[in-house]
């Protein structure tokens, strides 16, 4: 078990490291920092100053470490285009696109998992055959044309939600939060749905697979012979056994969700990671670019690997693998 | 399978009207009406110089007392604006045709590219195993612990910085190739390996390594056509995949420039007037990608259905 987890966590500490060495790479490839840095008086001396300071001068390898060293202590270093530290940059970003995130994913479970049952067990149904039919459509619908959508209808024509922005916040020490005002809340629904529509259709179809798979096992029978009623049958026998999946495959999208937030943010104009780093990639900002890949990428590789882990010290069998 | 038992060989039309997969076609209303409206736009989007009303790259063309007009069954419309113009006095319908055209091409040579990296990595890794395959497939592990839309974003940008600048409109398109290439190739590799370990310890591959027929031949002739199946699924799958990612990076301006625009610049540039009433400009972009992601994706989904032995 322990031999399990350590190869795992040597496995994501791999992952990160290349990661990193990737960050890294998009300094090198994007030109010279002391050209970016400097104006048109400065000398070559000065130059030549700036690169000994700035550690230009170091090996490859040297320079490499030290950057790893650095990020690993959240040192992403200095924004090319406002000179502020990145990293205070990110955590002031780092609320609004985490409670998009998390409003998101509740979302898709709770719209998600009572569609996916009710898909399974009226199967043929019209509604069900709609349903599965909208949810091709849901998967096809790019992320940013369902927020412009909704703009367009609650916003422009409607004129009842917030089509940018996130409202009023309230600070709670670091963290800035839309949950306590009324338009902080309002701010959330449309960004919230247009974001966690992939997720809840992704769900709906995990779910309805595993459910009619379920359903045709053994207890299931039994406990229809036993004449217990359908509805508890469906929801306490049979879905039971189908969350495992659904669990871990919404702790694996979180991820996917932050980096699909960044569409989102720039459609609804909201002042999440995304966002910044969307401007950064328009004005080559290349220090907040590198640390929102290794942040991004972290996050990513940190729920995959503990759900690895989890799923190892719950299930026995998986222990063996790889 | 010999030929000489079967004096006549039916025709290609009729193997394929015989086949399992028309079969299952015939009889899925989806697939047909994907197949149906997938069609009419390709066969729109390429043959654009012929039918649409203007060139929307030729400024020329372009008349500016004719632009924000409506579309022709809105008052204050004009022929032959059918659905409008856009703040250019670009007409909307040519210029979503074109820029059809331009996602069709890049999503098609992105996935053509990614098809050639996956299946040969693939290939090598499942074939020969050991240290190659490790390599390959940790280089794999790397590519999927970003966020496909991050790489695909990251390549884009960066590649774009390093080209002169003279060169980032002209070579707009093939950055976007290579960026959806690079974040698309690692799901092929891994379907071909699985597929490939599989078919290399079967008896008919033991018989051409006895012949000393060389890994490469045995390679492309022999396990090749066996593992395409579902990289034929994946591929249709991934088509779509490719389009939403090319509007993706377009809409959020670091895909086709507005002077050639792609349906996702199209977007992009209509967003801008979502609050001034001019709804033609971006509706019917969206309209466009929406109908040609959906197509691609229901004849995706039922090719996956109608290849799936299981579910014979």
């Amino acid at each position: 078990m322990l031999v399990f987890i350590i190869k795992k966590l040597a496995n994501a500490l791999l992952v990160m490291l290349t990661v990193a060495l990737l960050a890294f790479l998009i300094f090198r490839l994007a030109g010279d920092p002391v050209d970016m840095m400097s104006t048109e008086q400065t000398t070559q001396a000065d130059k030549e100053l700036l690169r000994e300071k700035l550690g230009l001068n170091d090996n490859f390898l040297v320079q490499y470490t030290r950057f790893v060293g650095n990020a690993a202590q959240g040192n992403f270093g200095i924004s090319y285009r406002n000179g502020q530290e990145v990293l205070g940059l990110i955590a002031e970003r780092f609320p609004a696109t985490m409670e998009l995130v998390i409003v998101a994913t509740i979302l898709s479970l709770l719209v998600g998992l009572p569609l996916g049952v009710l898909t399974s067990i009226k199967r043929g149904a019209w509604y069900s055959e709609i349903l599965q039919f909208g949810s091709i459509i849901g998967v096809s619908l790019p992320s940013f044309v369902v927020g412009i959508l909704l703009i367009l209808v609650f916003s422009v024509s409607l004129g009842v939600l917030p089509a940018f922005g996130r409202g009023d916040v309230v600070e709670l020490g670091w963290w800035s939060t839309g949950f306590l005002t009324r338009t902080g809340l309002l701010a959330l629904i449309l960004p919230s749905i247009s974001l966690s529509l992939y997720q809840v259709t992704l769900v709906m179809r995990l779910v309805r697979a595993e459910m009619l798979e379920v359903m045709r096992s053994d207890f299931v029978k039994f406990a229809r012979a036993r004449g217990i009623p359908r509805f508890r049958i469906y929801f306490r026998h049979a879905l039971r056994n189908c969350l495992m999946p659904v669990v871990t495959l919404t702790a694996m999208n979180i991820g996917t969700l932050i980096a699909f937030a960044l569409i989102t943010e720039t459609v609804f104009q909201w002042p999440g990671m995304g966002m910044l780093f969307i401007q950064a990639v328009t004005f080559v900002d290349i220090p907040v670019m590198a640390a929102y890949l290794c942040i991004v990428s972290f996050i990513f590789v940190f729920l995959n690997t503990m759900v690895d882990i989890l799923y190892a010290v719950i299930d026995p069998r998986l222990r063996g693998a790889k | 399978m010999s030929i000489q038992s079967t004096p006549q060989r039916p025709s290609l039309i009729e193997r394929i009207r015989r086949s399992d997969l028309w079969w299952s076609f015939s009889h899925s209303v989806p697939a047909r009406f994907a197949a149906v409206l997938l069609t009419v736009l390709v066969l729109s989007a390429f043959l654009a110089p012929l039918i649409a009303p203007q060139n929307p790259y030729d400024a020329m063309q372009l008349d500016m007392w004719k632009s924000e007009l409506p579309p022709i069954w809105v008052e204050g419309s004009e022929w032959p604006y059918i659905l409008g113009t856009d703040t250019q006095a670009r007409d909307m319908l040519s210029v979503m045709l074109y820029g059809t055209r331009t996602s069709l091409l890049i999503g098609l040579a992105a996935v053509s590219f990614s098809l050639v990296i996956g299946l040969s990595f693939g290939l090598i890794a499942g074939y020969f195993g050991g240290v190659v395959d490790n390599l390959l497939m940790r280089v794999g592990d790397v590519v999927l612990s970003i966020p496909t839309i991050l790489i695909a974003i990251l390549v884009s940008a960066i590649v774009r910085q390093m080209l002169p600048p003279d060169l980032r409109e002209i070579g707009a398109s093939a950055v976007l190739v290579l960026a959806i290439t690079l974040s698309g190739w690692v799901q092929y590799a891994r379907t071909v390996r699985a597929q490939t370990i599989v078919e290399r310890g079967k008896e008919y591959v033991m018989a051409a390594r006895l012949l000393r027929v060389p890994p490469r031949r045995i390679m492309v002739k022999h396990i090749l056509p066996n593992t395409l199946t579902p990289v034929f699924v994946a591929a249709t799958l991934s088509f779509g995949m490719a389009i939403l990612t090319e509007a993706t990076l377009s809409f959020l301006g670091i895909g086709m420039p507005p002077g050639q625009p792609s349906l996702g610049t199209l977007i992009r540039i209509g967003n801008q007037y979502l609050f001034s009433g001019m709804w033609w400009i971006v509706i019917f972009p969206v309209m466009q990608l929406c109908l040609l992601v959906i197509s691609v994706n229901l004849l995706g989904d039922w090719l996956r259905d109608a290849l799936n032995p299981k579910l014979r």
